[in-house]
């Protein structure tokens, strides 16, 4: 049974990619084609996907590949995000299919945060829509930066490149009221296959490259070099240690580092990073699910929710601003929440301070209530103090998830 | 930080979430097979070589004589609490893959004696080592999901996942399903056994010019043919295969729909 080690090739990180936009825009339909155009479908998903068309009377109806679930098919929607792998000429991607309907935006969150570039679907029939707003805004909030726009369904405003450039410009206005603008706009039709992986006869007046290539050339670089933080996830006692777990948030540490624990703010030194099978290792670095042991720490301090930080060190108090979304229920001003952030979690409340819904950032709501769908800028109160960054810097400190009745129910970052 | 160590970092996180959730009412799933043997191998890092709770393999008596050995093996070999679970009950009554439909048989020998063990140990959450690229349904997968008394799942109003926050909102007779390696695929396992040296059972292996893709139960598993002998062999092979892993699996040919029946029920 022994086998010989790998000789060390250099294995592709998987770009994951979130399909965004408006319902029935063609999300799931671009995504099983993407497969199909670059033969990554496997034969028997494609196979299952003919015949679901044929028993639900479709014809080959590519979003089938994504919407698995039989009450997707026979309502043709897509209710759950899902992800699949395949690869292009140039790497492999995870493509995030994201549900349209606004009674599902929970999902679509739930996808996007896994992404690092995003496509905003627009159909060129309907033109720029209620969720292509919110799902843009939502993508500048979960700090995705390059999204590509695909005008999509140009067969069925018969290839024409002046409705192209109409919805090109609508499509660049919307992003830029969101601080975005697109890598790309590209025409494409996602049921004929026109500009996906090659260029597409039925569009001569092209000079756009396929959505492909566009995505190959998306590129995005992880923030490594940060301030150190680690919030502690849990302590475990091993032979007589205190072995602190969590995930490098952001920087990197070695044995000898001081670091502060945060909020309290004392000093300890770090002693050992323990790994497995490996019993130490010389460094932790962004990214890594490791173990710390600490030297002149106070047992009592280090519980799960500490921060150990050093280099420039992060903020900490009771009342934030902040910009949050609601996808689940409703949250009435005052009501109690639980705010979680990395591994810490404390009770608190929001005040909330505009309203609004992104799909009409300029129309303000009332301030007493705020429901799926909607944003608000707000001030959050906590009963502990609470350490955080600002998201521009260091993502993983800078974002939090909000529990209403224990339910995950809606997300925000610090401002 | 490499691809691979990206990835055992999610994993190990995850387990941790899940043991700091629910220690002492926590067990894991193992079927024996390649993933949940990598899931178990990754709860050993989590935890520097000890792994804290149960692992539970459902028994429907009718696994490969390879299995059993493999299984024993390891638990000597790793020193952990194994619970041997099978639906006695419906074993006795002479329930097997031949005596109807194979989705009966499932939900009986496995689902069911799933159901019984959870139910008489009273776990609050269980590890499973599903993939996402296993199945259109999979894609649609949680790491945190979860299951009610009738282990239903309740796939179009499963709970928002952002950002590493892991419900774990418990109402009565709930419980979790936690799928800490959600993200690998069938060819991430085999780089990773291979990187790892994690032991898998020979059954994967190329014998007489075929092996098994996946293993289960000895009546509804069927090798395909391969040459591929060794890990790096097998890689080789899945780099280039267009055929999907459970090609071989009878219990999946009966319905398109047999999965999501399977899953919903609460079956592994
Ligand atoms: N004419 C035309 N129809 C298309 C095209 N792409 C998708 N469609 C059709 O549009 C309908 C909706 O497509 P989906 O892919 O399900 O749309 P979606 O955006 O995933 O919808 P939700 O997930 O429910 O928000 C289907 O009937 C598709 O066949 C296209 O390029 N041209
Ligand atoms: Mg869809």
């Amino acid at each position: 049974m022994q086998q010989t080690p790998m000789v060390e090739e250099q294995i592709q990180s998987v770009f994951p990619i979130v399909i965004t936009g408006h319902v029935d825009h063609g999300k799931s339909t671009l995504v099983g084609r993407l497969l199909y155009d670059t033969g990554t479908l496997q034969s028997e998903r494609y196979q299952e996907m003919v015949q679901s068309s044929c028993e639900t009377s479709r014809e080959d109806e590519f979003a089938f590949v994504l919407d698995a679930f039989e009450e997707e098919r026979r309502r043709g929607i897509t209710i759950d995000t899902s992800q699949i792998f395949f690869s292009s000429k140039l790497r492999p991607y995870v493509i995030i299919d994201t549900p349209g309907h606004r009674e599902f935006i929970r999902n679509m969150v739930t996808g996007a945060c896994y992404a690092k570039a995003a496509v905003l679907l627009v159909d060129a029939t309907e033109g720029v829509q209620e969720q292509t707003y919110r799902h843009a805004w939502l993508l500048s909030i979960v700090g995705i930066r390059d999204v590509c726009v695909a005008v999509n369904k140009m067969d069925a405003v018969g290839y024409r490149e002046e409705r192209f450039q109409e919805l090109r410009t609508s499509a660049e206005a919307l992003l830029e009221k969101f601080g975005l603008s697109p890598s790309a706009v590209v025409p494409i039709s996602a049921r004929h296959g026109d500009n996906i992986v090659g260029p597409s006869d039925n569009m001569p007046w092209c000079r756009i490259a396929p959505l492909m290539d566009v995505l190959d050339n998306l590129h995005y670089t992880p923030i490594e070099e940060g301030a150190f933080r680690f919030p502690v996830q849990d302590v475990y006692q091993k032979s007589g240690e205190r072995i602190l777990v969590g995930r490098v948030e952001s920087g990197s540490v070695r044995p000898g580092d001081k670091v502060r624990l945060l909020p309290r703010g004392d000093q300890a030194t770090v002693e050992k990073i323990l790994s497995f099978p490996e019993e130490c290792a010389p460094c932790a670095r962004y990214g890594e699910a490791v173990g710390l042991t600490l030297s002149g720490a106070d047992a009592a301090v280090t519980a799960r929710g500490t921060v150990l930080a050093h280099g420039e060190l992060p903020r900490h108090g009771s009342s934030f601003a902040a910009t949050i979304f609601w996808f689940f229920g409703e949250y009435s001003d005052g009501d109690a929440v639980t705010i979680r952030c990395a591994t810490q979690a404390v009770e608190g409340t929001i005040a909330l301070r505009q309203v609004f819904d992104p799909a009409q950032p300029e129309a303000e709501l009332p301030c007493d209530l705020i429901c799926v769908g909607e944003a608000a800028h707000c001030t959050i109160e906590t009963r502990g103090d609470l350490v955080c960054d600002d998201p521009s810097l260091l993502p993983e400190m800078g974002r939090f998830v909000v529990e209403h009745d224990g339910i995950p129910a809606g997300a925000g970052i610090f401002r | 930080m490499d691809y691979y160590q990206a990835l055992e970092s999610k994993s190990v996180y995850v387990i941790r979430e899940a043991y700091q959730k629910f220690n002492g009412r926590i067990a894991m799933l193992w079927s024996v097979g390649k993933d949940s043997t990598t899931l178990l191998w990754l709860v050993r890092k989590a935890f520097f070589g000890e792994i804290p709770f149960p692992v539970i393999h459902i028994d429907t008596s009718y696994k490969f004589p390879e299995m059993y050995e493999f299984r024993d093996r390891l638990a000597k070999e790793w020193g952990f609490e194994l619970i041997v679970a099978s639906n006695d009950h419906q074993l006795a009554q002479g329930m097997g893959p031949s005596t109807g439909m194979k989705l009966d048989c499932c939900t009986e020998l496995k689902t069911n004696a799933l159901k019984q063990v959870v139910e008489r140990h009273g776990f609050q959450s269980i590890l499973l080592g599903i993939r996402r690229d296993e199945h259109g349904i999979r894609a649609k997968e949680r790491y945190f999901s979860p299951r009610d008394a009738e282990f239903q799942w309740d796939y179009e109003n499963q709970p928002a996942e952002v950002w590493d926050q892991y419900n774990s909102f418990l109402r009565e007779d709930e419980h979790y399903r936690i799928h800490p390696i959600l993200h690998f695929t069938e060819l991430d396992i085999w780089r990773y056994v291979q990187r790892e040296n994690i032991p898998i059972v020979d059954l994967y292996r190329s014998n007489n010019g075929a092996r098994y893709r996946s293993i289960g139960c000895v009546p509804c598993c069927s090798p395909v043919p391969s040459q591929a002998s060794t890990v790096a062999e097998i890689i080789a092979e899945l780099e280039t295969s267009t055929q999907s892993e459970r090609a071989g699996r009878a219990q999946d040919k009966e319905n398109l729909y047999t999965m999501q029946k399977l899953r919903s029920l609460g079956y592994m």
